[in-house]
């Protein structure tokens, strides 16, 4: 028999990667040079999550998804007519600002707050899903923080895959080193997923579910009300990129065992 | 019902449908101005019954509108607009909104000289060069560039804006969506136009969107997904000069006698982040021409930010069969009055279009029963001005009004009511005396620069009333097909010998120099596709590059399709033949014009149909 399974998911939204990131230092302390004006995606990683939510919500009739997303409200529109294409969710919007270095525990406040707030969440079918990482919000805490502020002990991260029994109990499978999971098994909900990339593709973008999408997201969007984070007296002392070099040269005459022996010789320069 | 669609398998599948009131296909500027003028109708009076849905009661209208690209920002176009017909729109508009946005502030218009010796310039056009070199400085010669001391008006964008066509997309787009009226949908490609019989021949009764979970060919595979069929009381059809729709609707329609798309250019540009040091504003506009060929304009604007869009146009008319455009733009950037300003700067964005550059001699019919035409696609690009962006809004807008004047009669989208209010306005506007000045103002180009040239001023100083007769041929007969001394067979051996693409060894074979790679500016064509245009595509969906017969391809001598392709999506296969991969297409539809070959005397054997993906950059 099929669980009825409330699942919510944390997701926010990222700068494309494909666009030219460029960082700078600006009077509010780090951040992306125009981020404003660069397109958004939804995290990769916690986009994941969410078509592993739907996939699993499909398979148990009665299950539920919601979408919880602190973002610019425009911004969030903006990645939302792309999501919204490719599986049904219901959004819970939060107007809060852009960026990748707020401090984690008042993200994880806010979010928090938003979940315990969802009318007809039934916290004992609740499972919390996210990336177990940010491609912005990198401290890898916020999800865990959600969780427990939400009372959750039960948490995985590093997920890809879940697998759930008739009797409401589930297996998960973590990362680990060498390529392996790390098999758990849990009585039941509620439980906090961080999920790695899972297994399933990206879901094909579908108009009629856009459509049924924008019937909640539109107006949810609209009542969005804006959210300020509390700086918790962050100071970030100093942030930098992993250095990245690229060099283009065009050889004719060398073997490939002098090219090896060039590029090993350019690495170990690094 | 038909469907025109060339994936014959899928007209028996059966689709999910659904009922909007207005359909659209394409956002860009022209969409922009349609959409906006709705949606502020809309916004003086929500409540107003005459917005109400017919296909959901109680509902606003619902206004669909399916962009093929994977984001609304992936344009294409850095452009510079008097920007007069958006002004209108937006009265209190400042550029600072825009992101990269800038007031017009200096124009230039240089003559380059060849500065290496290598271009395919005339006797005549030779000694112009040297009688300009030998007065130097006395003459305005600085940095091998001669500039004009006078313009003409016509080609003066005072008082325009400088723009990045992604940046505004986006700026619209995101005022549009915020409004709740509209919902644009990206990464959705429209396969072609839903078309019946009606009691007055055709209509147009809403758009098939494209099947996925396809193989290249279009036949099912795994997550086979038939694309929807969205039914529409209007279809409004602005997806551009190689769109699938209006593509499709030319050949069910036909074209207004006398018209055809016979003119066109490839547009190729890059994003550049200046030197810190740099001495160029904001606003500043430079206009090009004479290199790095006689026939290739070019320009330079100039973003906030140290950021200036600089690109050329190679067009269809440089009647060369071995024609291409990203070696050249590297020569272009190079040339020294170019590159004391851009030596030492950094890559940041890239890409191409195709322009339509027929202009008001390829509108097609601007509408019919349940369908209209706006933007380039539907002739509106003014080619004497060199101006698109403006044109294509304000046709925009002006379906805009028409719509909402037709709403507010409850009149249904009959062609009858679509001339009385759309074409009306259009035909009343600027946009229409602009086209018809411009209608035979290149007429020349196809007798030479120097011609051309003349003929562009006479019709521009004229007010199109005097202009060079000529005859405009298809544009596989605009290529002199393998004309002795081409050197394409030393480039193809260049190109198999070095791996390297073939537009590249074509112009080495010519005895142009090697680009010096700095890894930041000066980088190879793959690193610009990967590093500037971000050049991906969603899997799933058909090859919309197809060759109508491959077999008469491999016996192409010119192959013109291949070193034309701003992508390198098109290569030579095993065998001779073509080879299309997707993945790296960047949806100029180049292709498209570059062939040298025809099946019916006006088309070419390539056929561009709807896709996804393409370039993802934001700074285009």
């Amino acid at each position: 028999m099929a669980n009825v399974l409330h699942i919510v998911v944390c997701a926010g939204i990222v700068p494309d990667p494909l666009q030219t990131l460029e960082p700078v230092t600006g009077p509010n302390g780090p951040g992306l040079k125009n981020e404003m004006v660069l397109p958004a995606v939804l995290d990769p990683w916690a986009a994941s999550s969410l078509y592993e939510a739907a996939n699993l919500a499909g398979k148990n009739p009665g299950s539920k998804v919601w979408l919880v997303s602190l973002g610019p409200k425009a911004k969030l529109q903006q990645v939302m007519m792309t999501v919204a294409q490719k599986v049904a969710f219901e959004l819970v919007p939060i107007d809060g600002p852009i960026g990748g270095f707020p401090d984690a525990h008042s993200t994880a406040a806010v979010l928090a707050d938003a979940i315990a707030a969802l009318p007809g969440l039934d916290r004992n079918r609740l499972l919390l899903f996210g990336g177990w990482e940010s491609a912005t919000r990198g401290a890898g805490v916020t999800l865990q923080i959600v969780g427990e502020r939400l009372g959750i002990t039960d948490q995985f991260q590093g997920v890809d895959q879940i697998d759930l029994n008739e009797d409401g109990s589930f297996e998960v499978l973590e990362r680990i080193e060498g390529g392996r999971h790390q098999v758990s098994a849990c009585a039941g909900t509620p439980a906090v997923l961080g999920w790695a990339t899972g297994n399933l593709a990206e879901p094909r973008n579908n108009p009629q579910v856009g459509m049924a999408n924008m019937r909640t997201i539109m107006p949810a969007l609209q009542k969005a009300k804006p959210t300020t984070l509390a700086a918790n007296g962050l100071r970030y002392v100093s942030v930098s990129l992993p250095k990245q070099q690229r060099t283009t040269r065009v050889v004719k005459d060398m073997t490939p065992d002098q090219i090896a022996a060039e590029l090993a010789e350019w690495i170990g320069a690094e | 019902m038909s469907v025109n669609t060339s994936n014959a398998e899928a007209l028996e599948i059966e689709r999910q449908t659904m009922e909007v009131d207005i359909a659209c296909a394409g956002f860009g500027p022209a969409m922009g101005g349609f959409l906006t003028t709705l949606t502020n109708a809309w916004n003086e009076n929500p409540a107003d019954p005459a917005f109400e849905s017919k296909v959901a009661p109680g509902m606003p209208l619902q206004v669909l509108c399916y962009e093929r690209a994977d984001d609304i920002a992936s344009g294409v176009s850095g452009v510079v607009t008097r920007g007069q017909s958006i002004r209108a729109t937006f009265p209190t508009l400042d550029p600072a909104e825009i992101p990269m946005a800038a007031a017009v502030k200096q124009e230039r218009v240089l003559y380059l000289l060849d500065p290496i010796g290598a271009s395919r310039r005339s006797f005549t056009l030779r000694a112009a060069d040297k009688a300009l070199r030998a007065a130097g400085k006395l003459a305005g010669v600085r940095d091998d560039a001669f500039e004009l001391a006078w313009t003409p008006a016509f080609l003066h964008k005072h008082g325009g804006l400088v723009l990045s066509i992604g940046q505004f997309n986006q700026w619209v787009g995101s005022h549009l969506m915020a409004s709740g009226l509209v919902q644009i949908w990206p990464g959705m490609p429209v396969s072609g136009p839903l078309i019946s019989k009606c009691t007055t021949g055709k209509a147009v009764e809403g758009l098939r969107l494209a099947d996925q979970g396809v193989e290249k060919d279009g036949a099912p595979s795994d997550g086979f997904m038939p694309g929807m069929d969205v039914h529409a009381q209007l279809t409004v059809v602005g997806d551009g000069p190689v769109g699938a729709v209006g593509q499709a609707l030319d050949d069910e329609f036909g074209l207004p006698k006398g018209h055809a798309h016979r003119e066109w250019a490839l547009g190729m540009k890059m994003v550049i982040e200046l030197p810190e040091d740099t001495t160029l504003e904001p606003g500043t506009v430079w206009h090009t021409f004479g290199y790095p060929e006689p026939e290739i304009f070019g320009f330079l604007y100039v973003h906030p930010d140290r950021l200036v869009s600089v690109g050329i146009f190679v067009p269809s008319w440089m009647n060369d069969p071995t024609r291409t455009a990203y070696r050249y733009l590297q020569h272009y950037i190079q040339h020294p009055a170019l590159w004391k300003y851009l030596k030492g700067g950094v890559l940041r964005s890239w890409g191409a279009k195709s322009l339509e550059e027929s202009g008001r001699r390829g509108e097609p019919f601007l509408s019919g029963d349940g369908f209209a035409r706006i933007g380039e696609g539907s002739g509106s690009t003014n080619m004497l001005t060199g101006s698109g962006v403006d044109e294509a809004w304000a046709t925009g807008t002006q379906l805009g009004e028409a719509v909402v004047e037709l709403l507010r009669a409850g009149k249904p989208f009959s062609q009858e009511n679509l001339a009385a209010t759309y074409e009306a306005r259009r035909r009343a506007s600027w946009v229409e005396r602009g086209a018809r000045e411009a209608e035979n103002a290149r007429n020349g180009f196809h007798g030479g620069i120097v011609k051309g040239m003349i003929g562009m001023a006479l019709a521009g100083l004229t007010g199109g009333r005097l202009s060079l007769h000529s005859h405009i041929p298809p544009t596989h007969r605009q290529l002199a097909h393998s004309a002795p001394g081409i050197k394409l067979k030393d480039a193809a051996e260049l190109a198999l010998a070095d791996g390297r693409p073939l537009h590249d060894a074509l112009l080495s074979a010519r005895g142009w120099p090697e680009i010096p790679f700095d890894s930041t500016l000066l980088v190879t064509h793959q690193d610009a596709l990967l590093m500037g245009g971000k050049v991906q595509a969603m899997p799933g969906f058909a090859d919309h590059v197809t060759f109508r017969n491959p077999e008469f391809c491999i016996s192409c001598l010119d192959k013109t399709c291949i070193a034309m392709c701003s992508g390198q999506a098109i290569t030579l296969g095993e065998d001779g033949q073509l080879a299309f991969e997707r993945e790296k297409c960047v949806h100029c539809g180049a292709c498209l014009w570059n062939c040298g070959q025809t099946f019916d005397g006006e088309h070419s054997m390539i056929e561009f149909r709807a896709g996804a993906g393409g370039l993802h950059s934001a700074e285009n």
